[in-house]
């Protein structure tokens, strides 16, 4: 089985990653970009039947820092 | 006093520490990443530079690596330890201390030597100074950034654990920190590199009384 796990900074922290994007959108020409917020994705091949718990806890654990970033799960 | 350095791969402040230890009179051990064991020290110092790359996030492997379980365990016994620049970001990977430290600001790297303010010198490292000095400490970093959410950064200030901050913020750090203590005070972490301020070759010995202060109080101890 697989797993798609993404990573983003939580609502509220600054991403001054994503407000450089948004800025370089902006002088190529494209107008209306209210917001940029870059983040991660990180795909996991796993063995069948590895539960959500442990794929939790290997996001908690290691893949997002939990003090600044969230996670969403996609079992695919 | 004894000293460890832990040195991970793609540190480059190991030696530099191990030297600034010394001339305050330390006894210092440099130790492998994979080593499992820590030997028995007063003090861990978790140097600057890099650690596996920094995949992921800055720190996040090094926190996991064996010798990290043994500087938790060391700091849980009630050890003292410093964690300088990428040592600070695997501190708080490790959960040792709060917070987070992300990309600058500005997003460059920043190599030079900033001003500083002693916010405590209640602690076994800052002991050396007085509250309100201010001092010269060269930075170098990409991920200097430190945040922590409203409740921490009022833990922090209320129990008086910040232990320096920028004169002029060069990152974007939350209210200027530049070093945070633990809430047993013995452990220190902070982005600018004090054992790069203790010789008159490096332009400048404010680094020094952060050495010859932690070398008085654990070998008093």
């Amino acid at each position: 089985m697989k797993a798609r796990v993404h990573v983003m900074l939580k609502d509220g922290v600054l991403d001054p990653q994503g407000a450089a994007v948004q800025h370089a959108l902006g002088s190529l020409g494209f107008e209306g970009v209210e917001n940029v917020r870059q983040g991660k994705v990180i795909e996991l091949d796993l063995a069948d039947g590895t539960s959500e718990d442990t794929i939790a806890q290997m996001c908690e654990k290691l893949l997002a820092n939990m003090v600044i970033e969230s996670y969403r799960v996609e079992v695919l | 006093m004894r000293a460890a350095v832990i040195v991970f791969p793609g540190s480059n402040c190991d030696r530099d520490m191990a030297v600034a230890l010394k001339a305050a009179g330390a006894d210092v051990t440099m130790v492998w990443h994979k080593d499992a064991d820590l030997p028995d020290v007063d003090l861990v110092a978790v140097p600057g530079g890099f650690s596996f790359g920094d995949y992921l996030r800055c720190g996040a492997i090094a926190a996991q690596s064996p010798i990290c379980k043994g500087v938790v365990a060391h700091v849980e016994r009630g050890g003292y330890a410093l964690g300088v620049c990428n040592g600070f970001q695997v501190l708080t990977e490790t959960g040792l201390l709060p917070g987070a430290l992300m990309r600058n600001a500005g997003l460059k790297f920043i190599c030079k030597t900033v001003g500083l303010n002693v916010v405590t010198s209640e602690s076994a490292f800052t002991e050396g100074y007085s509250a309100g000095d201010t001092v010269d400490f060269p930075v170098a970093h990409h991920d200097g950034n430190y945040t922590i959410d409203a409740e921490g950064l009022a833990r922090l200030h209320g129990e008086d654990r910040v232990a320096f901050t920028y004169g002029d913020n060069p990152n974007g750090s939350i209210d200027d920190i530049a070093g945070i203590l633990s809430e047993n005070r013995r452990v220190l972490g902070m982005m600018p590199h004090p054992e790069r301020a203790v010789d008159n070759g490096h332009g400048g010995t404010d680094g020094q009384a952060l050495f010859r202060g932690l070398l008085g109080q654990l070998t008093n101890a």
